[in-house]
C-alpha cells in the first residue's frame, strides 16, 4: 500500500518537537485518505532515534545511515528523501517548515519533478485529494493550494499541530541508498547561548519593542531585566522587534516579523511595541496575544486578546508579582 | 567575477492587500512595486564582490514587461546588465519560474548566482534550493555572512537557534538573508546610469503549473480583545484570565 512519508530533521542528536507535530499530522491525514505512514530518519545516529516515530503512531520507520550523510548537506539529504519516496511509493511527503525543512523539501520536489506547498498552517482532505492552507503576503491573505502532481509535498509551520502520543509497534528498516557526492561541506554548527530557547521553537514568548528603551540607560536596563524575569518565570523565550535588534539592544536571533522569524506560540506578550504591520506579519498567528503599551491608539491592541494600557516600567513588575503569586499557589 | 542576481518584483510591504474578484489573486491597482527586500541584500553582496574582485553583475527577473521599472531600480544600485525573461504573469508555482530561470542561468557562465531568501508576496522560500538543485551546483540558503577566496566560498547560514558554517566550491547559488550586509541607497548618478542600460528580453517556454492556487481568503477577523485602560490595576485580572480563560500560563 502507498504511504505518506515524513522526512525528519535531526539536530544535535535530537528529534525536535516539530517532527513529532508532523508525525501526528501524517497519522491523521493517512486515516483520511487511506495511506500507510512512514518516517525517514537520515544521518549519523539516526538508528538511535528509530523507536520514536512509532510512539506517535507512525507504522514504518526507514533509517538511512551512510558515510555521505555523516555531515549535513542539503543536496545529499534531499537525494535521500527523493530516493526513499520512490522506493516506498510515497504519495505524500511531509516535513516541518524549519529553515532546513523548507530548503530540503524544495530540493526533493525538484528531483521528483513535483510541487511543494510551503509553510502550511492547515490541510483539508476532500474526496481523497489534499488541500493546504498557506499564509501569503506575510499572513495578510491565506491561500488554499493543491499539488496537481505526484507525490504531493508540503511543509507545516511549527505549532500547527500538537504532538499526540499514539504508540504502535515499531517496524524499523535500514536502507542502503546510492547517494550523490555532497556538494557542500558543513564545517561547524554554532549554537546560541546554551539553554537559550529559540523563539521559533517556544510555546510562550515575551517580546520587547523600542518603547522598552535602550538597555544602556538605567530605565531601559531595568525594563529588559524585568522582561527577562517574567520570561524566566513562565518559561518563555524572549523576542524583539526589528529596530531593537538593529540597534543592537538584543541579539538578531530574537528578531520577529516579516524580515525576521515567524512564530505562532500559545502566548505572545508584546511589551512596548507599536504593532507595525511588518511585526504583526511574524506573530499574528499566535494563539493568545497580550499587549502592553502606554498609547491606547497603538495598532498592537487591534491584534491583542488582552491589552493593558499602561507604562511598561510599572506593568511588568506588577505582572511578575502576580505570576509569582499564582505559581506559589500551584 | 561574473555574478547573476535573480530578483522579483513584489508589492511594498506596507501594501494593504486586497483580493481580486476572481478570489485567486490580488488586486494590482494602487500597489507600489518594489524590489523584493531580501533581493536587495543579494544585489548588495554581488556589488561588493565585483568591487573587490572585478567583474559584472547581471540582474535577472522573470515576468511581464511591467517589471522593467523594478529591474531599473535594481540596476540603479550599480548593477551592470539586465535580463528580463518574458512571462505574461509571474507563475504561482515557483518550480515553473525555477525551470525558466535555470535555463537562462545555465548559459551565463556565472561564478555566483544570488537570490533572496524568499519573496515577500508568495513567501515560498524555495527558489535558491530549486535553482541549486536544477543546476546541480552547491547551494546555501539563509546566508548571513559570505566569504569568497579564489574559487572557494564559506557561508554562515541561519538555522533555528544558531548558525551553520558551510564551505563549497564556485560556481554556487546563494540565498541572501537579512544581516548579510546593509544595502546601499540608490544614488542619483546610479538612477541616471540605470536608465541607459538596455534590458535584454528573453523568451522562455513555461511548463505547466503543478502548484495550483484555488482560493484566497483573508484570515478570520480577530474578535476584539479585552483592553484594560486602567494600567497596573488591570494586571491581576489579566494574569487571572491568562490562567483561567486562555489557559496559557
Ligand atoms: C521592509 C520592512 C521590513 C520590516 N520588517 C520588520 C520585522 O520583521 N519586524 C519588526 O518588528 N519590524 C519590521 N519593520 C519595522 C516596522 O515597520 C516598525 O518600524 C517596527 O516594528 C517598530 O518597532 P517597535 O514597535 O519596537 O517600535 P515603535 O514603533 O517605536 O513603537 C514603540 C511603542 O512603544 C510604546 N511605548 C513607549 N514607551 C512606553 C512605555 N514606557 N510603556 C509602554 N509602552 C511604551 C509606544 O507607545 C510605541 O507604540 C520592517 C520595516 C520595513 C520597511
Ligand atoms: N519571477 C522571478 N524572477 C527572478 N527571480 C525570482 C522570481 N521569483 C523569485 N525569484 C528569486 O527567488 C527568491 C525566493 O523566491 P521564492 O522562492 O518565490 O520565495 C527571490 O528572493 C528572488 O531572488
Amino acid at each position: 500500500m502507498s504511504t505518506i512519508l515524513v522526512a525528519t530533521e535531526i539536530r544535535q542528536g535530537e528529534l525536535k518537537s516539530i517532527n513529532l507535530e508532523v508525525f501526528t499530522a501524517a497519522v491523521k491525514i493517512a486515516k483520511e485518505i487511506n495511506l500507510t505512514t512512514t518516517a525517514l530518519l537520515s544521518g549519523k545516529n539516526a538508528a538511535s532515534l528509530a523507536e520514536i516515530p512509532a510512539k506517535y503512531g507512525i507504522e514504518h520507520t526507514v533509517v538511512v545511515e551512510d558515510a555521505k550523510l555523516e555531515k549535513y548537506s542539503p543536496d545529499c539529504y534531499a537525494a535521500a528523501i527523493a530516493e526513499v519516496a520512490r522506493q516506498k511509493d510515497a504519495k505524500v511527503i511531509l516535513m516541518g517548515a524549519t529553515y532546513t525543512g523548507k530548503d530540503l523539501m524544495s530540493r526533493a520536489a525538484q528531483i521528483l519533478d513535483t510541487a511543494l506547498a510551503q509553510d502550511c498552517t492547515a490541510y483539508r482532505a476532500e474526496g481523497g485529494a489534499l488541500r493546504f492552507t498557506r499564509p501569503m503576503y506575510a499572513g495578510k491573505v491565506r491561500a488554499e493550494v493543491r499539488v496537481a502532481s505526484a507525490p504531493v509535498m508540503a511543509t507545516f509551520r511549527a505549532k500547527t499541530f500538537k504532538p499526540e502520543e499514539n504508540p504502535v509497534a515499531a517496524k524499523v528498516e535500514k536502507l542502503q541508498l546510492n547517494l550523490p557526492e555532497p556538494l557542500t561541506v558543513l564545517e561547524a554548527i554554532e549554537t546560541a547561548a546554551a539553554g537559550k530557547l529559540d523563539v521559533s521553537e517556544a510555546d510562550l514568548i515575551v517580546s520587547g519593542g523600542r518603547g522598552m528603551k535602550d538597555p544602556n540607560t538605567p530605565e531601559g536596563k531595568e525594563n529588559w531585566a524585568n522582561l527577562e524575569k517574567l520570561a524566566e518565570l513562565i518559561g518563555a523565550a524572549t523576542g524583539c522587534s526589528r529596530p531593537v535588534s538593529d540597534d543592537g539592544w538584543r541579539s538578531h536571533d530574537e528578531h520577529i516579523g516579516q524580515t525576521g522569524k515567524t512564530v505562532s506560540p500559545m502566548l505572545y506578550i508584546s511589551c512596548a511595541m507599536s504593532g507595525a504591520i511588518q511585526h504583526l506579519a511574524g506573530m499574528s498567528s499566535s494563539k493568545c496575544i497580550v499587549a502592553i503599551n502606554k498609547d491606547p491608539e497603538a495598532p498592537i491592541f487591534k491584534a491583542a486578546d488582552y491589552g493593558i494600557v499602561g507604562d511598561i516600567a510599572q506593568v511588568l513588575p506588577a505582572m511578575i508579582e502576580e505570576v509569582k503569586k499564582l505559581k506559589a499557589r500551584d | 567575477m561574473n555574478i547573476a542576481v535573480c530578483i522579483k518584483q513584489t508589492p511594498d510591504t506596507t501594501t494593504r492587500v486586497k483580493i481580486a474578484d476572481n478570489g485567486k489573486s490580488i488586486m494590482e491597482e494602487g500597489i507600489s512595486w518594489i524590489v523584493n527586500p531580501y533581493d536587495e541584500y543579494a544585489i548588495e553582496e554581488a556589488l561588493q564582490l565585483t568591487e573587490k574582485h572585478g567583474g559584472e553583475v547581471t540582474i535577472i527577473s522573470l515576468g511581464p514587461a511591467g517589471i522593467e521599472k523594478t529591474i531599473r531600480e535594481a540596476l540603479a544600485m550599480g548593477a551592470h546588465k539586465a535580463i528580463r525573461i518574458h512571462a505574461d504573469n509571474i507563475p504561482a508555482d515557483p518550480a515553473v519560474t525555477a525551470k525558466a530561470l535555470a535555463e537562462t542561468l545555465k548559459s551565463g557562465g556565472y561564478d555566483l548566482i544570488f537570490m533572496g531568501r524568499q519573496a515577500v508576496d508568495d513567501d515560498h522560500g524555495q527558489m535558491p534550493a530549486l535553482i541549486s538543485q536544477a543546476l546541480n551546483l552547491p547551494g546555501v540558503s539563509m546566508v548571513v555572512k559570505l566569504t569568497i577566496e579564489g574559487n572557494k566560498g564559506t557561508a554562515l547560514r541561519e538555522i533555528e537557534g544558531g548558525h551553520e558554517k558551510v564551505s563549497f566550491n564556485l560556481p554556487a547559488v546563494i540565498g541572501a538573508n537579512r544581516h548579510l550586509n546593509v544595502p546601499r541607497y540608490r544614488s542619483l548618478k546610479g538612477i541616471m546610469q540605470a536608465k541607459k542600460i538596455p534590458i535584454e528580453v528573453k523568451q522562455a517556454p513555461l511548463t505547466a503549473e503543478k502548484l495550483l492556487l484555488e482560493k484566497m481568503e483573508y484570515p478570520p477577523a480577530k474578535q476584539s480583545g479585552k483592553i484594560f485602560a486602567t494600567g497596573v490595576e488591570a494586571v491581576p485580572e489579566v494574569v487571572r484570565l491568562l490562567r483561567e480563560e486562555a489557559k496559557v500560563i
